[in-house]
């Protein structure tokens, strides 16, 4: 008689989701399945907005990575202007994008999984969270808190407030930046690149403690895919989409993102309200591919930074195939998204006050692409004469990784599930799967700690088995 | 023309018999919320937001269409009062879709100011979400019906001060909307001038300049005062 296990709610992501994993009669996993029991419905209801709008509106689909969605959304509102931007307002986005995938990132490492980290994914349940981090390690977790806190600052310096800052807007941004705030940006990043530099050589001698969980945590070829700059370099404003195998070799390379629908389709579930997104030419589901800094770092040929191209070497040397080097990558975006706002705070235009264009809308279609903390976003809108929107498609990032995430806890809970035997700590590891992808699957929610997790074993009829809270 | 005296919340106050309490307020620094009043204008008394007791009267009576009168005795504050503007408010906010954080004008409205002038955060009536289509025709501005009120401001601004009359009520009771001309696409309005007054005494970010990004519309209506102080001085 097969069963069925089921955790409801998955916790310390963004967003609400519940995982099913299904036995079979000799109690070996036969299927794990990832669903996402939320329905947003932006693509639907912003239909007969004025475009100008669609950045602020945009921005409110996720509180962790707001400024992401303004960005593409903002750009594919460029596009409907046929304006370009002024170069200032350009390196100003990118700024605060890099400020988003700074503290986004640290919120995921430090705040989400430092406790599977740090104290092991066996730890105890009302020990495994930030506060039990702070209890065994508190310059950990005071780390974690400030690099956050950093990048939070430099988002509201830039664009008024921390969450949803209006700032980025059709055209540009709605104010230059002031010579005091960039001084008091500059002030604080030596300290953000020494902090964020030193947890990574932290984290590199961590690794050792989770061989098997490397070995198990979504570790498997895949495509992955991002942007890149002109010559290659991590890339996460502009640039060309990328593809590579699973040995870094591109399937894609120099594709302007307006094409993504010629590489990628989409695939429903009725398992979830996340649409599975596949590579066309391998068809679904062979066309699997991840997104985020793990493809970032694969893709790209360098990061353009000095302590982050060191890192950048070491991360080559690890196990390509594994999810669990999300967060390796993570750390070193982090010191990368430092390092590189220091390099553009210095450029001599960076204080022009000419930062924003104006037009009517002068083209029926417009696309906008950037690189979230969590991957590859696009916002892809049309508009009527009057500049009303008429259509709007969003790729999200966590969705392009919504095949992976499937077969990733499908791989862990065959692994660690024998006979159909449950501990904390192999439900953590399923969790702490997903985790590593860290999915967005909704604006603000955002639990952590002692969320109430239910598990039920159910027979193949429906009958509970056998049940469990915490 | 005479002056009279009267009390406005325990304060004895004196004004023209041609003032109405809430110019006398006003004048007086004593705070009493409207949506629809607008100086320069003519007094509507539609949003019912000034009302006030008058002692010997059992009705309440608006404040910025009842004229004062000599020994009147005025409340401007109370539990009976605080409790109809609140229900007022709200009620406005479920009749149409108004979702200030991605509104042109959030931070710059006046319906969202009156709400946290009376302390409201949360709304306890159902909301009506109707179904109501932007108008962005007009080459400059956007008419967004969402976040109309009714408060007739750019009504009367258009007949009365540019003489255009392009902005009227059609329909009845919760039907009520506004039209362009004979209920013409504003971009296709032959009396528009398109001088933009009904845009700047908009309290809200229904009538805005197009281009405008969440919480960039700024509105000045002090505008009218000065054409209202040119025509008296020109007469």
């Amino acid at each position: 008689m097969g069963k069925e296990i089921i955790i409801d709610p998955v916790t310390r992501i963004e967003g609400h989701s519940k995982i099913t994993i299904h036995l079979d009669d000799a109690g070996q996993v036969e299927q794990a399945l990832f669903h996402v029991t939320q329905l947003r419905g932006f693509e639907k209801f912003v239909e007969g907005r004025p475009f100008h709008e669609m950045p602020s509106i945009m921005s409110r689909i996720c509180g962790i990575c707001p400024v992401s969605h303004l960005i593409a959304s903002a750009k594919a509102c460029d596009m409907l202007m046929s304006v370009r931007i002024p170069p200032v307002a350009a390196k100003l986005r990118r700024i605060i994008n890099l400020a988003q995938i700074a503290q986004s990132h640290a919120l995921s490492f430090f705040y989400l999984s430092s406790p599977d980290l740090l104290l092991g994914m066996d730890a105890d349940i009302s020990e495994r969270s930030i506060v039990g981090v702070a209890r065994a390690n508190p310059s950990l977790a005071r780390n974690g808190i400030k690099l956050r806190q950093i990048g939070q600052q430099i988002i509201e310096m830039l664009g008024g407030k921390r969450i949803h800052p209006g700032w980025v807007v059709a055209g540009g941004v709605n104010n230059p930046l002031s010579s005091e705030h960039r001084n008091q940006i500059l002030a604080m990043l030596p300290e953000a690149i020494t902090i964020a530099d030193s947890m990574v050589s932290w984290f590199t001698n961590q690794l050792g403690r989770f061989k098997e969980e490397i070995s198990v945590f979504a570790n498997f070829p895949t495509l992955y895919m991002s942007l890149i700059g002109e010559h290659g370099e991590l890339e996460t404003y502009d640039g060309w989409l990328r593809l590579v195998n699973d040995h870094d070799t591109p399937v894609v390379d120099r594709l302007n993102p307006i094409d993504y629908k010629s590489i990628i389709d989409e695939a429903v579930t009725m398992h979830s309200y996340l649409k599975s997104p596949y590579y066309k030419p391998l068809g679904y589901p062979g066309g699997i591919y991840r997104v985020g800094p793990l493809a970032r770092l694969h893709i790209a040929s360098s990061c353009d930074t000095e302590l982050a191209d060191k890192s950048l070497a070491i991360f080559r040397q690890l196990d390509h195939k594994s999810s669990f080097h999300y967060h390796y990558a993570r750390l070193i975006e982090i010191v990368y998204a430092f390092e590189k706002i220091q390099q553009l705070l210095n450029e001599k235009d960076i204080l022009d006050d000419h930062a924003r264009a104006h037009a009517e809308p002068n083209a029926h279609e417009g696309f906008g692409v950037a690189e979230a903390p969590r991957g590859t976003l696009m916002h892809h809108y049309r508009i009527d004469d009057n500049g009303l929107i008429t259509y709007c498609d969003l790729m999200i990032a966590t969705g392009h990784n919504n095949l992976a995430m499937n077969k990733g806890i499908t791989q862990t809970a065959k692994h660690y599930i024998k006979d159909g035997s449950l501990s904390d700590g192999i439900l953590n590891r399923i969790e702490a799967v997903i985790r590593t992808f860290d999915p967005c699957l909704s604006c603000s929610t955002h639990a952590f700690g002692a969320m109430p997790l239910h598990i039920q074993l159910m027979a193949s009829d429906g009958t509970l088995l056998d049940e469990t809270k915490r | 023309m005479r002056v009279v005296t009267l009390t406005i919340n325990d304060q004895l106050l004196s004004g023209r018999d041609d003032e109405t309490i809430l110019q006398v307020a006003k004048a007086h620094n004593i705070q009493i919320p409207t949506l629809c009043q607008l100086d320069g204008l003519s007094t509507w008394g539609g949003c019912r937001l000034c009302l006030v007791h008058i002692h010997g009267s059992d009705k309440l009576s608006p404040a910025c269409v009842t004229k004062v009168t000599e020994g009147m005795v005025v409340e401007t504050e109370s539990e009976r009062l605080n409790k109809y503007r609140h229900t007022i408010v709200e009620m406005l906010y479920t009749e149409g879709n108004h979702i200030c954080s991605v509104c042109v004008s959030n931070n710059n409205c006046e319906l969202q100011s009156t709400a946290q002038n009376l302390g409201i955060d949360h709304i306890s009536l159902p909301y009506l979400y109707p179904s109501r289509t932007v108008d962005a025709s007009h080459e400059r501005f956007v008419f967004d019906p969402n976040r109309c009120i009714l408060c007739t401001r750019c009504v009367r601004v258009c007949d009365e001060i540019e003489g255009a009359h392009t902005w009227d009520v059609a329909g009845r009771g919760i039907n009520s909307h506004l039209i362009t001309d004979l209920n013409e696409a504003w971009g296709e309005s032959t009396s528009c001038t398109s001088c933009g007054k009904c845009v700047e005494v908009c309290p809200t970010g229904s009538l805005y300049e197009k281009g405008k990004a969440g919480g960039e519309m700024v509105k000045h209506a002090e505008f009218l005062t000065y054409i209202e102080e040119m025509r008296k001085n020109h007469k």
